[in-house]
């Protein structure tokens, strides 16, 4: 033993087997499994220093009797809910008491995406553009999450969050703009549709690759920690993509490396036709954070109050503590996962239409203006009128406008051009150029 | 990752009395190594200044200790890099810049790539380190999919072109199928990342040193087995030796021998024996950058020669040989007096006790040399 304690003495090991932090966790996990023969906590963890295991994996103490710990038998993590569905505040102490024009761009944001979601998405429909993913059921998550957030904190998405590009001011145009792939597009026409970025809000480009953005979160999180600048990363994902490698990657790396990073997972029940219960067996995501060493809290995704409420905490304790924090926000994707796919093909219409009608963020939101008196019935028609002629304006404009020139294509590979891509921009240009009318060089800005 | 156990345990003396006393044992042939090249040292060029007698490692270490001097931002990381990495290469460095600075991560190549592109995107400068090039196909979405386009589907508002992956590659004597591999051709085959391969401690730190400041990703492979064994004196300063630019190391005129990494050694050993033996004068050419490759330097030496060879260690088909050799016939076709031939791997895992029947030692390419110049 002595030869232990004097190898934790080189290596500066500074574990005290009787802190109260250990103690409560003990306590706390015991709770948890409802062990109906577990002894008391405050006797037991007195146990004689020598007893107690020196394995450096783990800190904890020895147990006399087998038992494996069962995962069915820990209660679920609860999900946290200011906001009722009928709009009012459960719990005075939870009210956020944001002042009536911050609660009204959440609502306005929210309906104006649903409403530019509706038309992208029928756009499709038409073939006007190829591909759309709209946001139904999922505005609150988005909206909430952003406006808790410092406007310069580093944004991560996977490709259902347009709405916290909305909040941070992204054009209407903008984001035509990028699903036309057209001149203005800051993205320059290169990748699909919905796949927005913008350095200018701080909003990493997305890519169609799952979970990737969550590890390279962690990393932004580090640098920014090391520049000390009181800022944090904030990286969404749904509950599919959390079965990524990337995403075990991600939560690890964090919690070791003391990232100031808020991990936010969209439980929406499925990753296109997979249903939760096929994609993981334990406590959804929520309850993996812990393992990994994070503070860890599950919300009511429909209650843009309570989505607020715990990142803006989560963003205190991320900033001040530098430490990873997981947010697991539970709603339900109404809309089909994309405009490639029916979901009537795995789901009931009456299981959809039960989160559109009695459980949907948007009109909860609306039933506390409503209750608070800053909406009503006018306001809400007055606005449906303008927020679609707004999208409208821009999808037209947007169409008009011509896609960037075929050289556009070579560019950004490499910060400059390299020579052998520069031989091949030539090449591209004398073949379009001899066979021109094989190209559909009409709906392209002219090739230099 | 046998190997590196079996460095960590010889750094105590208690154990290399152990090795000392199984001797006998060591004499088994499998477990010598077959080198087949000699390592020439090589003189650095005055405009580089003062020089340290540094061997590969060494050099790589000088060229982190510039970076994290002169970049306030730059951080280094990847497994067991803290104490000083598996083959010494960041020794002594997370004491002089700390622990913030050059640090361990978790086991887990892809967590280490995209930790790295992070790192990047928000700004800073990150050198990751893959424990053996063999590990980096975890990460092989993350740089392929990430890393290479992160500028590209940005429309350049974002990039992770201060990022470079740094991992030993190649033959090591007895690394067989997962202490050997040279995936270069893995990466030459995506746009937008840059892929660089040095063959001494010169050109390590040089190339290193410019891999870090190139604003594209970067992975630099370090042939292991020169990491002890190559020694020469490196320019101690600052001082970058440019990408995408081939090195004629020998003129010649009578056939071009192309190569990277401890293959130009070998070539070299064989431009001296064609010489010597044939009394053919061979060209040869160290590309050190994969991709962007530089053609006009390879094609330059074959319009005078007339004839081609490339050599690497890697797998024949789908080798980078391939790309070069396609690329020149039709460069200088007119030029060409023999077939462009290729001394590569053979087409199978890198195998353990056959190792030296497996490399693309100096025989098999003296023999190509007789094939070309006699055709």
């Amino acid at each position: 033993m002595s030869a232990i304690r004097q190898a934790q003495r080189l290596i500066s090991f500074s574990f005290s087997p009787r802190s109260s932090g250990i103690r409560i966790y003990q306590c706390l996990s015991k709770r948890n499994f409802h062990r109906i023969n577990s002894v008391t906590c405050s006797e037991n963890v007195t146990s004689k220093f020598d007893d107690r295991p020196e394995f450096p994996g783990s800190k904890s103490e020895f147990v006399s009797k087998l038992e494996f710990i069962e995962p069915d038998n820990i209660k679920g993590i609860p999900v946290y809910r200011a906001l009722g569905r009928n709009g009012n505040i459960i719990e005075d102490s939870e009210d956020p008491k944001l002042d009536s024009s911050t609660v009204l761009k959440m609502y306005k944001d929210m309906t104006l995406l649903n409403t530019m979601d509706r038309i992208l998405y029928e756009s499709q429909r038409q073939g006007r553009i190829s591909f759309y993913m709209t946001n139904y059921g999922e505005e609150g998550t988005h909206i909430g999450s952003a406006a808790a957030l410092d406007p310069r904190d580093l944004v991560f998405g996977q490709y259902r969050e347009a709405g916290v590009l909305m909040w941070r001011g992204f054009t209407l145009d903008q984001f035509m703009d990028q699903c036309y792939g057209n001149v203005n597009d800051i993205g320059k026409g290169r990748q699909m549709p919905v796949h927005y970025g913008t350095k200018k809000l701080n909003f990493v480009t997305i890519s169609s690759p799952l979970a990737t953005q969550m590890p390279q979160a962690a990393g932004a999180a580090y640098a920014l920690k090391r520049a000390k600048n009181g800022l944090c990363v904030i990286c969404y994902f749904g509950e599919g993509a959390a079965s990524e490698g990337d995403a075990h990657a991600a939560f690890n790396f964090a919690a070791v490396l003391d990232c100031p990073v808020i991990f936010f997972c969209r439980n929406n029940g499925y990753a296109i036709s997979t249903p939760v219960k096929d994609q993981y067996r334990g406590d959804g995501i929520a309850s993996r954070g812990v393992g990994y060493g994070m503070m860890t809290v599950r919300v009511d995704g429909n209650d843009v109050f309570a989505v607020y409420n715990a990142v803006k905490s989560a963003r205190e304790i991320a900033v001040a503590q530098n430490r990873p924090v997981l947010i697991e926000a539970m709603t339900y994707r109404i809309g089909h996962h994309s405009t490639s796919d029916d979901s009537s093909a795995y789901r009931s219409v009456d299981e959809v239409s039960y989160w559109d009608k009695q459980d949907n963020p948007i009109s909860r939101l609306r039933n506390y203006m409503i209750n608070n008196g800053f909406w009503d019935e006018k306001m809400e028609k007055e606005w449906k009128l303008e927020s679609r002629k707004m999208v409208m304006r821009s999808f037209a404009d947007a169409e008009t406008r011509k896609r960037p020139s075929p050289d556009e294509m070579f560019e950004d590979v490499y910060d400059v051009l390299p020579k052998h891509l520069e031989n091949q921009l030539q090449e591209m240009k004398n073949h379009v150029k001899q066979y021109k009318e094989n190209y559909p060089l009409e709906h392209h800005e002219k090739l230099t | 990752m046998a190997s590196c156990i079996l460095k960590r345990l010889s750094s105590s003396k208690k154990q290399l009395c152990l090795l000392l006393r199984l001797e006998p044992t060591a004499k088994n042939p499998a477990a010598t190594r077959h080198l087949s090249f000699t390592y020439q040292p090589e003189t650095a060029s005055a405009a580089h200044g003062e020089t340290t007698r540094m061997n590969f490692f060494q050099s790589i270490t000088s060229a982190l200790d510039t970076v994290l001097e002169t970049d306030p931002t730059s951080v280094l990381f990847g497994e067991d890099v803290a104490f000083g990495g598996v083959f010494r290469c960041t020794v002594g460095l997370k004491d002089k810049y700390g622990k913030d600075r050059v640090f361990n991560t978790p086991l887990s190549e892809q967590g280490i790539v995209s930790f790295g592109i992070g790192i990047a995107a928000a700004g800073a400068t990150a050198v990751a380190e893959i424990q053996f090039a063999d590990y980096i196909f975890p990460a092989f979405d993350q740089i392929h999919n990430e890393a290479a386009y992160f500028r590209y589907r940005s429309g350049n508002q974002f990039d992770c072109g201060a990022l470079t992956i740094r991992t030993p590659s190649g033959a090591v004597g007895h690394g067989a199928l997962y202490h050997s591999q040279s995936p270069e051709a893995y990466f030459a085959h995506i746009p937008g990342l840059k892929v660089v391969i040095p063959r001494g401690p010169i050109q390590a730190k040089g190339l290193l040193l410019s891999c870090i400041r190139d604003k594209n990703p970067c992975i630099f492979f370090e042939p292991k087995i020169l990491y002890r064994s190559a020694v020469e004196d490196v320019p101690s300063g600052d001082y970058m030796i440019p990408l995408s630019e081939a090195e004629v190391l020998v003129e010649g005129s009578d056939m071009t021998l192309v190569g990277w990494g401890t293959q130009v050694h070998v070539l070299r050993d064989v431009a001296l024996m064609a010489q010597e033996k044939l009394n053919i004068s061979c060209e040869l050419i160290d590309l050190k950058t994969i991709l962007p490759w530089d053609v006009d330097t390879i094609a330059k030496s074959v319009v005078k020669t007339g004839r081609l060879l490339i050599a690497h260690e890697a797998p024949i088909t789908g080798g980078f040989a391939a790309e070069i050799a396609s690329t020149i016939q039709s460069e200088c076709f007119l030029n060409l007096e023999a077939p462009i031939l290729r001394v590569c791997g053979y087409d199978i895992p890198f195998p353990h006790v056959f190792e030296p029947f497996y490399l693309p030692d100096k025989w098999r390419c003296f023999e190509a040399v007789k094939k070309l110049s006699s055709y």
